[in-house]
């Protein structure tokens, strides 16, 4: 019975407590807690959209300083021609040299990186022991932190020869030297966040493998990698964006001529970028000339494929997630 | 009243200073602007001249030679630095406007044309030039060299080098599509230094061992050369001022600092040729 009777009065003493508490805060402390609530919330709101902001502003400058260029039907040159002369008497401002030069650049880095990220990938989430997991992970880290400038000098003073020698080639500033540095600086991408997918899909998922009898090739193939596929897929994507973007690198180790290699698939040639273009020719073209706005709509051609690859990962990242949280399977 | 004085302690000084810098800057302030080729010229000649002049203040911009003419012309630059003579439109704007460019060389812009150490050939014209960079000759056996593809490695074109290049020896003619770019002279070293089959381009003093600098048209590429005007690559580099500058004024000092032998020497540093052999 002694229980019942504290039980009795406990409610009443807390009740009692709620009751007074707000008549503890004068009027104005209730309105400066309030005031103070709201001032902290805004701010930070603020301080977040400032990213927001920021992305939009870049947006719409880049379509401001594109808009005389592309309103005056410069893009159906620049998809139609492969003569870049901007500065010649009579300009010439084809793209398709650089934008199939970018494309060969990062195909050729995926034909690389991929395999090697994927079954890196696999190693670490399946097959080594934690400890040796947790050595060899920053250390690939370690890769993703080298600047770009620092790839593209080992790529013109060491790769480049090297490839003039042993492979017989004319030049080594070329697109399979680009191809193979990007593959370098997109593996920690594809390495960690495909880990991330493999790791989180989870151990019942791998011992039902077992239980229906798979070996662990089996169960790696059939059941794991099909289960994190959309965050496999969503590594490839943020890999290829990695190689996209870059620019100091290709700038130095593709060679920058403005051709389309032949044979097409001619990795040996010297190719230029749409990154490298740019980095390259907008300090000297001038303010308000033709030329720094067909640059500009080479930025944005560039925001467009960007976007649309993040919007692409974007999606297999939630679609891995929602599929991992027992959604659809 | 402490806070007080010391808010007027500071007004004052602050007003102090204002007015003597406006009185300093009104008399010893030039600005500079113009070619990004001569640029680095400027900018050395302005860190010499005010260790000399300590009350000088000198701003280099470095935007272009288009840049400073314009800049000239309305009154915005004591000094334009320019790659390239004023143009008839530019002299007659600035005749308009009441400005009276004078030019005055300060140095001279060689370009030497290099191959690999191993590549026989010693000798171009500049009309093998233009046709190894418009594509019209792609085998050193075409001019009379080993059979071995050609590398032609040009500069960027944004380049003070590229405008030289192409304008003497391409005749400003469009390059061939398969011609690779660098963004620096030393690159462009670099890369000739370690293709075999490789030609390329720098200003004068980037020549060092390691490459063979070819001679044009029979003449190497040396400073004698490039100073007598014999060598065929080669421009000189302009400064501009409003009428010939007062004798006596700091001005004056400035515009005929190229003449002493600090001025020669920084221009030889800088890769340029000096006119004169101090």
């Amino acid at each position: 019975m002694p229980d019942n009777a504290t039980q009795a009065v406990q409610p009443q003493r807390a009740a009692t407590a709620d009751f007074d508490r707000p008549l503890l805060l004068t009027p104005s402390q209730d309105l400066t807690g309030f005031i103070s609530r709201l001032v902290g919330r805004v701010l930070l709101l603020t301080i977040t959209s400032t990213t927001i902001l920021a992305v939009l502003l870049i947006f719409v400058f880049i379509i401001q300083r594109a808009w005389p260029f592309v309103a005056a039907g410069g893009l159906a040159e620049m998809f139609g021609s492969r003569h870049w002369r901007p500065t010649a008497e009579a300009p010439q401002f084809g793209a398709l040299t650089m934008l199939y030069g970018s494309a060969l650049v990062t195909v050729g880095a995926m034909l690389f990186a991929v395999p090697i990220g994927l079954l890196a990938a696999v190693f670490l989430s399946d097959m080594v022991s934690f400890r040796i997991r947790q050595l060899i992970k920053p250390v690939i880290e370690i890769l993703a932190a080298i600047p770009s400038v620092a790839y593209g000098f080992f790529a013109i003073l060491v790769l480049a020869p090297w490839m003039q020698e042993h492979l017989n080639l004319s030049t080594g500033a070329n697109a399979l030297n680009a191809s193979l540095m990007l593959g370098i600086m997109a593996i920690p991408t594809i390495i960690s966040i495909s880990e991330d997918s493999l790791f989180a899909a989870g151990r019942e998922l791998r011992e039902g493998g077992y239980a229906l009898g798979s070996t662990r090739a089996e169960m790696l193939l059939r059941v794991v990698i099909p289960a994190a596929h959309s965050g496999i897929l969503a590594a490839i994507i943020l890999g290829i964006m990695r190689a996209v973007g870059e620019t100091m690198l290709v700038w130095m180790a593709s060679g920058n001529a403005t051709q389309i290699p032949s044979p097409w698939w001619d990795l040996t040639a010297s190719i230029r970028t749409l990154t490298a273009s740019i980095a390259a020719e907008m300090t000297e073209a001038p303010e308000g000339g033709i030329h720094r706005q067909s640059l500009f709509t080479l930025g944005l051609i560039l925001l467009g494929i960007t976007f649309g690859l993040n919007l692409a990962s974007e999606y297999f990242l939630s679609k891995a997630k929602r599929a991992l949280h027992g959604g659809k399977p | 009243m402490m806070r007080n004085r010391w808010t007027a302690a500071v007004v004052l000084a602050g007003c102090v200073l204002g007015i003597s810098a406006a009185a300093w800057a009104q008399s010893r302030q030039m600005t500079i602007e113009g070619s990004t080729t001569v640029g680095p010229i400027a900018d050395a000649f302005a860190e010499a001249f005010m260790k000399t002049h300590e009350d000088a203040s000198i701003t280099v911009k470095k935007t272009g030679s288009g840049d400073g003419a314009a800049a000239l012309i309305d009154g915005r630059a004591t000094v334009a630095t320019m790659s390239r003579f004023m143009k008839d439109s530019e002299f007659a704007k600035a005749v308009e406007n009441g400005v009276m460019p004078v030019a005055h060389v300060v140095g001279m812009d060689g370009v030497a044309v290099i191959v690999h150490p191993s590549n026989p050939i010693s000798e171009l014209t500049t009309e093998q030039l233009r046709q190894i960079y418009t594509g019209q000759v792609t085998n050193w056996s075409q001019l009379g060299g080993p059979n071995m593809p050609i590398v032609a490695i040009s500069r960027d074109t944004s380049s003070g080098t590229y405008e030289v290049f192409h304008e003497k020896a391409v005749y400003k003619q469009n390059m061939a599509g398969s011609v690779e770019y660098v963004n620096s002279n030393p690159q462009a070293f670099a890369r000739v230094k370690s293709t075999q089959g490789g030609i390329g381009y720098v200003g004068l003093g980037f020549v060092q061992a390691g490459i063979k600098a070819v001679r044009v048209n029979g003449v190497p590429a040396n400073r004698a050369t490039v100073a007598s005007g014999r060598y065929p690559i080669a421009r000189p580099l302009f400064l501009f001022t409003d009428g010939y500058p007062e004798p006596g004024s700091m001005l004056f000092d400035f515009m005929t600092f190229h003449l002493t032998e600090r001025g020669q020497e920084i221009i030889d540093a800088k890769g340029f040729v000096p006119l004169t052999n101090y």
